[in-house]
């Protein structure tokens, strides 16, 4: 202790104790830190696989090690639920540089997919592709997931999740067509210009009420047809067409039976 | 016999009437009134139609919704809304849609129909235009019928934001800011509006007497003087053979308009209750209840309300100046109260204007050719160009996901064309308006071409032209191609100036930019002219040709 305390005025002293304060913390947090669940499943034979298909179909923009380079993201520590949501929707491989990778018949099959995301989720921990049961909109709570839908999402994906336009040609995409799966894992890691709504955030359950708040809306209206979903321009629209464009062909009818 | 019981009984009640309300003479006046023909002239009669269906099914709605800004937990259909707290309004809203027996379809029917009744009015008011069935005598029935589209558009406003969901009151959150923007008195007149801070407790309920008592009573009673009126000035009729502005050719009243309009009723209601059944509109539940937070992708007012929206869309944000520690919100000022300010006053003032540089005092009741008015028609198709792309710029979102389009370029398109498109199309439709009267000169002049190729003996080939019969010619001359206003000189016989002289000139300026291109009927001397030497087209008469034939014949 004598040795310890003639050195606490050590000019070397402030640092050394912030040393051992980050040590510290980073040990609590580590302990401590909600652990992304990894793909515990995949073997080495897959992250095997899936590394000769990073590096035959990805590794051209993504680098040889997934590092990344300008304007192309890193792809360490984002996790097998990217992988899986980017390359089964079709967005990766990406076809075109334009305002944002678009939506297409998937490259891959469901296989490949997972072996690709095996590849990716063991360079670095990262979100893993959800459950069935995480997703099971069953399970959820419609009403619940409006008002986290409202709050959080409509803004862009608009109140029944028609889609939206962004700035510059970007935008949200309509998600009457999304799975379960895709909706959740999109929340998860916030693809291109979404946000992500991390678990503290939206917790993994509200995350399951928005889904079945979504696969609520493809039931159709109590109303009628939907009309698309988008609100008062395209029922416009459809009066003009429609109502008077009937009514109107009336009127003609009427006014040619003169006599 | 039973029938001459009846007969017996309904004269009998006809006579009881009669004597002692003096009915007989209304009936006589009505039943023998004679209305002139044609499909446009019901134009008027959808909205007329759509706004009974209003008042019908809007009758139905009072007797379940609740207007109250009072916070409740609501309990029921739909399971998205279930046990969510909502305002009193939107929960009731919602009892409608999902417990009351047809209470969603009286909704859809009831908003389907506000619609219609905005579109009608639009389209009625083009017909009116176009044709100028403005001009005297019936230029205050213009002033009443402009009145009654404003109030339509309060009637839909009012109606729009009573439901309380997040799309209503985004709407008068929007209409707050405009308030607001007015200078000096803007945030006293929306705290008065709101009774209070936005959104209060008040809104609500006063916006429900305006739309259930109020608007809806100002807007019968001026259809009861529109409609009156037309029966004082009698119906304008198209032009055409024996048509004149002293006469009205048509059909009587009775039977044969209270049959087709009586049955028109019937098919109007029919195409809104087939839309309300069937085309879901204004699902309330699906935006939720009222919360300042939200604003979702694709929020938009009702189609009439667009051109609002757009201007909005399109104003720069940069206008706003503090001056001295007061805002001026030129953002919201010029596109929210200005630029509709400008496109009211023109609809409002435009059959003065014509008067004025027309000095036409005549009463007219045959409609013009709107090809025999281009500066007219071209305002008109600029005035509707303007509101097209202000209702296109509202919905700039909706036209850039679906047509994968930058809305940042699709805004800048429309803040030019905005400036661009209106006088562009002035000048595309004046100039096809002149080109439609130089077709009709011709065709008079010179008769339909009937594609039969004649070859004479001297080898000349000419067309066969057939003269227009008497009905075709009396469309294409009878009508006057006014010319601009001219005016006496600057200064009187004396030399002394002339007073009001500059407005003179001012309006004959005016009446130059109206009048100085026009095409003129043919008169009868040019088509006596135009037969005398057009004789070779009736074979047979021809005496030039005779000489020629008879030199080269063989």
């Amino acid at each position: 202790m004598k040795a310890l305390a003639a050195r606490r005025h050590h000019r070397l002293a402030p640092v050394v104790l912030l040393l051992l304060a980050l040590l510290a913390t980073g040990g609590v947090y580590a302990l401590l830190a909600p652990s992304p669940a990894s793909a515990d499943s995949a073997n080495v034979q897959d992250i095997e696989t899936g590394k000769k298909l990073f590096q035959a179909n990805c590794a051209t923009c993504h680098g040889i090690n997934a590092e990344g380079s300008d304007g192309v993201p890193s792809l360490v520590g984002v996790g097998a639920a990217a992988v899986d949501f980017q390359v089964s929707t079709g967005r990766m491989p990406m076809q075109m540089n334009g305002p944002q990778a678009i939506e297409k018949p998937a490259q891959f099959d469901a296989e490949q997919t997972a072996q690709l995301a095996a590849y990716v989720a063991s360079l670095g921990d990262g979100p893993a592709v959800p459950t069935a049961d995480q997703v099971d909109p069953s399970q959820g709570d419609p009403a619940s997931g409006a008002a986290i839908f409202r709050t959080n999402c409509a803004m862009c994906h608009n109140a029944v999740g028609a889609g939206g336009a962004l700035s510059e040609g970007k935008f949200a995409p309509s998600l009457m067509h999304t799975s379960a799966t895709n909706i959740y894992q999109a929340m998860l890691t916030g693809p291109q210009s979404m946000p992500v709504f991390n678990d503290a955030n939206v917790t993994p359950e509200e995350k399951r009420d928005v889904i079945a708040y979504l696969m609520e809306q493809r039931e159709g209206s109590a109303g009628g047809l939907t009309l698309g979903g988008l609100g008062p321009v395209s029922e416009g629209l459809w009066v003009w067409v429609v109502g008077l464009g009937l009514l109107v062909g009336a009127a003609v009818w009427i006014g040619a039976k003169s006599s | 016999m039973t029938t001459t019981t009846t007969e017996r009984a309904a004269a009998g009640a006809a006579d009881y009437l009669d004597q002692r309300t003096g009915i007989g003479h209304a009936v006589k006046e009505f039943a023998r009134k004679t209305f002139p023909d044609h499909w446009s002239f019901l134009l008027g009669e959808i909205a007329l139609y759509s706004f009974v269906v209003l008042i019908l099914s809007g009758f139905f709605l009072t007797m379940f919704f609740v207007p109250s800004m009072a916070l409740v937990t609501h309990h029921g259909a739909p399971n998205t809304m279930d046990g969510v707290l909502m305002s009193e309004a939107f929960s009731s809203t919602l009892h409608t849609s999902f417990e009351v027996r047809g209470g969603l379809l009286m909704r859809q029917i009831h908003h389907w129909a506000a619609l219609l009744f905005m579109a009608a009015i639009v389209t009625h008011m083009m017909r009116v235009f176009f044709t100028g069935a403005f001009r005297k005598p019936r230029e205050l029935n213009w002033l009443v019928g402009t009145l009654l589209l404003i109030l339509g558009l309060g009637a839909g406003f009012t109606g729009y934001s009573l439901p309380d969901d997040v799309l209503s009151g985004n709407g008068l959150r929007i209409t707050d800011g405009v308030v607001k923007s007015i200078p000096i008195i803007g945030s006293y007149m929306s705290y008065f509006i709101f009774g209070g801070e936005f959104p209060g407790d008040d809104i609500i309920p006063r916006l429900f007497t305006l739309h259930i008592l109020v608007v809806p009573g100002i807007i019968l009673a001026l259809v009861g003087v529109h409609l009156l009126m037309v029966v004082l000035h009698k119906h304008t009729q198209y032009p055409g053979g024996g048509r004149t502005d002293k006469n009205v050719v048509g059909f009587p009243l009775f039977p044969v308009y209270v049959a087709k309009a009586g049955g028109f009723f019937f098919v109007v209601f029919g195409v809104i209750a087939l839309m309300g059944a069937t085309m879901a509109i204004n699902n309330v539940w699906n935006y939720g209840p009222f919360d300042p937070s939200p604003v979702s992708a694709g929020a938009q007012p009702d189609w009439y309300m667009l051109f609002l929206e757009g201007s909005l869309r399109l104003m720069p944000g940069q206008t706003e100046y503090v001056i001295g520690g007061f805002t001026l919100s030129l953002n919201i000022l010029i596109p929210a109260v200005i630029i509709p300010g400008l496109l009211f006053t023109f609809l409002f003032v435009y059959p003065f204007i014509e008067a004025a540089v027309t000095k036409d005092k005549n009463e007219h009741h045959v409609l013009d050719r709107p090809r025999n008015v281009p500066v007219r028609t071209g305002l008109g198709v600029a005035f509707l160009t303007a509101f097209i792309i202000l209702a296109l710029a509202g919905s700039n979102d909706l036209i850039a996901t679906h047509f994968s389009l930058s809305i940042n370029s699709i805004t800048w398109a429309f803040r030019i064309l905005f400036f661009v498109g209106p006088w562009f199309a002035f000048w595309v439709t004046k100039r096809i308006c002149l080109g439609l009267q130089r077709k009709d000169r011709e065709l008079v002049l010179h008769g339909h071409e009937t594609g039969r190729i004649v070859r004479f003996a001297n080898g000349e080939y000419i067309e066969v032209h057939r003269p227009l019969d008497e009905q075709e010619r009396w469309l294409r001359v009878n009508y006057t191609a006014h010319r601009p206003l001219e005016i006496e000189p600057a200064t009187d016989s004396r030399g002394v100036r002339r007073k009001g002289y500059k407005n003179e000139r001012r309006l004959a300026r005016l009446s130059r930019f109206f009048y100085e291109d026009r095409v003129e009927p043919v008169t009868p001397a040019e088509l006596a002219a135009a037969h005398a030497h057009g004789d070779h087209d009736e074979l047979g008469s021809s005496e030039s040709h005779g000489e020629i034939t008879s030199g080269t014949q063989h």
